[in-house]
C-alpha cells in the first residue's frame, strides 16, 4: 500500500489517517486552482523573505550610507536607494518580517477572541447570545480604520499598539461566524450525546465546537489578512504604526511621498511589496473558499 | 372580520419591527459613543496631565481634575459625555482653536462630495463589470475581472494615490494636483452648501466648476475604484446565484436572447440586495477617503482627523470619529431597512 492510496483510502483505521486524508484531498483541489497556487507561493515567499531576511538583503536594513542618496534602481541597488542611502530592497526583505509579525498576532489575538465569543454565544443561546451578539453587532457596525486610529491615537504611536488596535477591530467578523457554525450543530446528536456522558459546557466548546468552527474561521482570517496588511500600513504611513528607522512598508511610503515626483521608486516600491502580499492572501483565501466551501464559491 | 384581524396583527408586527429597529440603531449609537468615551476618557493614562502639563502645581491638577467632571463616577461621566454629544458639542479643538463641531460642519461637505462622485464611478462601472463577469463565468474575461477586483483589495489606497499623483498630475498634466482648487481660485465662492461644484454652478462661476472638477477627478476615480471592486464582486456572486436557476434555464430554452435573459431575468431580482452592497460600500468610501485626502490634501474630514491625530488634539480626533461613525452607521441601517423594504420575500 503506497502511501497515496493510505492517504485516499475509504475508510479510514485512525483519526490521523482520516485527518491526513481529508488534507491531502483538499491540498489536491487546492492546487487545481491556479490562483490560488500563485497565492500560496507568495506567502511561502513571504514567510521565506522574513526567516531569511540577514541572507538574502544585500545590506543592512538600517547602515545609512550619505554617499549613495536617492539613487535610481540599478544592478547594485535593484529598488533604488532612499533619502539614508540605505537600499530599498533590503528594507523591503527586511520590512516582510514586521508584516508577517503584524498579521500573525492580529490574526492569534482576535481570531481565538472571536472564536470563543461566537461560540458561546450560539451553544448557549438565549440571553447570552443576545448580549454577546448585540455587542459584537455594535463593533461590526463601526468604520473598522477609523476605530484603529482612534485607538492608536489615545494609545500612542507604536507597532504594538497598532496590533491591538487592529486586533480590537478585527474580532466581530469572526464571533458571527463562529455563532452561524455553532447553531447548525449544537442540536445535533454528538453534541447532545456528549452532553449525556456527563462533558461540561466548557468541554463541549472547547473540545467539540470550536473544532468545527476552524475551517470556516480559517478562511475568512487568509480573506481579512489583505485588510490586516493595508490598515497596518495605513497607519504607518500616517506615523501611527511602526515608528522610524524600522523598515515597515507603509512608514517607508511615507517617508518616500516628499520625493514621489522626482525619485519615484522610493515611495513605490515598498508598495509593489504590499500589493503583491495582499493580493497572494486575497488568492489563497479565494481558493480555499473554493475548496473548503464550495456552495459559497464567490461570495464575500 | 379575519381579513381586519390579520391587519391589525400587520400593524402591530410593523410596529413592533420599527420599535425593535430604533432600539437597535439606539443601541449601536450608544455603543459607538461608549466606545469614543472609553477612548478619550479611560485609554490615556492621565487626561488631566495631558492637558494641564506636567509641570503643573497639585493645586492647578486638582482644579482641572474636578472641571473636567474626572472626580465624578464613571457612569456619570458618560451621561454628561451623552448629553454634551446630544448637543452637538464635541468640547474644543487645541489645534485650530474653534469648536470641533464647527470645524466639522466645515469640512464635511468636502469628504462628502468626494465619496459621492466616488460611489457613482463604482456603482456604474462595477455593476456592469460584475454582471459580465458571471456572464463569462470561469472564462478569460472572469478571470481579469477577479484579478482586477482582488486588486481593489490589496492596494493601499494612500499609495495609489501617490502614484495617480505622480503620473497624471506630474507626469502627464491631466489633472490638477493636491487640493480642493487652484490657490488663486481659493475663496472665490463662499459656500452655500458647501459643495463646491454645486456652489460654483449655482453662482455660475464655470472658470472655478472645471478647475474644482479637475482636482476632484482623480481622488474621485481612485475611491471609485475601490467601492467598484467590492460592488463588482458582490454583483457577480449574486447573479451566479441567479443565473444557476431554473426559471433562467426555462428562459433560455423558450429562446429568449441572451441579452434578455442577464439583464431581465437575472438582473432584476438582485437589484434589491444590491442597494444593500452600494450603501455598505458608500459608507466604506466615506472611511477610506481619510487616507486619500491625507495624500490629496484635501480638506475634508479625513485630513482634519489625521491633522488632529498628529497634534494629539483628541477632542478633534473623537469627533471625528463619531461623526464618521454616525454617518458610517447611518448609512448601513439605511440599507438595511430599503433591504427590507423593497424586498418582496422579506414581507411574509
Amino acid at each position: 500500500m503506497t502511501t497515496i492510496d493510505w492517504l485516499l483510502a475509504d475508510s479510514p483505521t485512525s483519526r490521523l489517517q482520516a485527518n491526513a486524508g481529508r488534507a491531502y484531498r483538499m491540498l489536491r483541489a487546492l492546487m487545481r486552482n491556479p490562483l490560488a497556487v500563485i497565492g500560496g507561493i507568495i506567502i511561502l515567499t513571504l514567510i521565506f523573505a522574513a526567516a531569511f531576511a540577514p541572507w538574502i538583503a544585500p545590506e543592512s536594513p538600517l547602515g545609512q550610507n550619505l554617499e549613495a542618496r536617492l539613487l535610481p534602481p540599478s544592478a547594485d541597488h535593484w529598488m533604488g536607494t532612499d533619502e539614508l542611502g540605505r537600499d530599498i530592497f533590503s528594507r523591503v526583505v527586511y520590512g516582510a518580517r514586521i508584516t508577517l509579525v503584524i498579521v500573525a498576532l492580529v490574526a492569534l489575538i482576535s481570531a481565538p477572541l472571536g472564536l470563543i465569543i461566537g461560540a458561546v454565544a450560539g451553544y448557549f443561546g438565549g440571553w447570552t447570545d443576545k448580549v454577546l451578539m448585540g455587542l459584537t453587532d455594535v463593533f461590526l457596525s463601526m468604520p473598522k480604520l477609523i476605530l484603529a486610529l482612534a485607538f492608536v491615537a489615545a494609545l500612542g504611536p507604536g507597532i504594538e499598539n497598532a496590533i491591538i488596535a487592529i486586533a480590537i477591530t478585527a474580532w466581530p467578523a469572526y464571533a458571527r461566524i463562529a455563532r452561524a457554525e455553532t447553531l447548525t450543530f449544537r442540536n445535533s446528536e454528538f453534541i447532545a450525546a456528549t452532553r449525556l456522558l456527563g462533558a461540561s459546557h466548557s468541554r463541549i466548546i472547547v473540545q467539540h465546537v470550536l473544532p468545527l468552527c476552524t475551517s470556516s474561521m480559517i478562511i475568512r482570517v487568509t480573506l481579512d489578512m489583505a485588510g490586516i496588511i493595508l490598515t497596518a500600513a495605513g497607519l504607518g504611513f500616517l506615523g501611527l504604526g511602526a515608528q522610524p528607522p524600522l523598515p515597515e512598508w507603509g512608514a517607508m511610503i511615507s517617508r518616500g511621498r516628499t520625493f514621489i515626483l522626482d525619485q519615484w521608486w522610493v515611495a513605490t516600491m515598498p508598495g509593489f511589496a504590499i500589493i503583491l502580499v495582499s493580493l497572494g492572501f486575497c488568492f489563497l483565501g479565494d481558493g480555499l473558499r473554493d475548496v473548503l466551501d464550495p456552495k459559497q464559491g464567490g461570495k464575500s | 372580520m379575519s381579513n381586519k384581524g390579520n391587519s391589525k396583527s400587520k400593524l402591530l408586527s410593523l410596529l413592533t419591527g420599527i420599535a425593535g429597529f430604533a432600539f437597535v440603531v439606539v443601541l449601536t449609537f450608544l455603543g459607538l459613543l461608549a466606545i469614543t468615551f472609553f477612548i478619550g476618557r479611560v485609554v490615556p493614562i492621565d487626561p488631566v496631565l495631558s492637558v494641564v502639563g506636567d509641570r503643573a502645581t497639585q493645586e492647578q491638577y486638582d482644579a482641572a481634575r474636578i472641571a473636567m467632571g474626572l472626580d465624578q463616577p464613571l457612569w456619570r461621566q458618560f451621561l454628561t459625555y451623552v448629553a454634551d454629544v446630544a448637543r452637538g458639542d464635541f468640547g474644543m479643538s487645541i489645534s485650530t482653536n474653534r469648536p470641533v463641531a464647527e470645524d466639522l460642519a466645515r469640512v464635511f461637505p468636502a469628504t462628502l462630495e468626494m465619496a459621492t462622485l466616488g460611489i457613482i464611478i463604482g456603482v456604474v462601472l462595477g455593476v456592469p463589470t460584475g454582471v459580465w463577469a458571471a456572464a463569462k463565468q470561469g472564462t478569460w474575461v472572469d478571470q481579469i475581472i477577479r484579478v482586477f477586483a482582488l486588486l481593489g483589495y490589496s492596494v493601499p489606497a494612500f499609495w495609489l494615490g501617490l502614484v495617480g499623483l505622480a503620473v497624471f498630475y506630474a507626469g502627464l498634466g491631466w489633472v490638477a494636483g493636491p487640493g480642493r482648487v487652484d490657490i488663486y481660485y481659493e475663496g472665490l465662492v463662499d459656500p452655500i452648501s458647501g459643495v463646491l461644484l454645486i456652489d460654483a454652478l449655482l453662482i455660475g462661476d464655470t472658470e472655478v466648476f472645471w478647475n474644482a472638477l479637475s482636482h476632484l477627478v482623480l481622488p474621485s476615480l481612485i475611491l471609485g475604484f475601490f467601492s467598484l471592486a467590492y460592488i463588482a464582486r458582490m454583483t457577480r456572486s449574486f447573479m451566479l446565484d441567479q443565473l444557476g436557476q431554473e426559471f433562467i434555464t426555462t428562459a433560455r430554452v423558450k429562446g429568449v436572447s441572451e441579452w434578455k435573459v442577464i439583464w431581465s431575468h437575472g438582473f432584476k431580482p438582485i437589484r434589491v440586495p444590491l442597494i444593500t452592497v452600494i450603501g455598505l460600500s458608500y459608507a466604506a468610501l466615506l472611511e477610506g477617503s481619510v487616507m486619500i485626502e491625507t495624500v490629496f490634501s484635501w480638506p475634508g474630514i479625513g485630513n482634519y482627523l489625521t491633522h488632529a491625530l498628529l497634534n494629539a488634539d483628541m477632542n478633534a480626533v473623537l469627533g471625528a470619529t463619531l461623526v464618521i461613525g454616525a454617518v458610517f452607521i447611518f448609512i448601513n441601517k439605511i440599507s438595511d431597512v430599503l433591504y427590507r423594504v423593497l424586498d418582496p420575500r422579506s414581507k411574509s
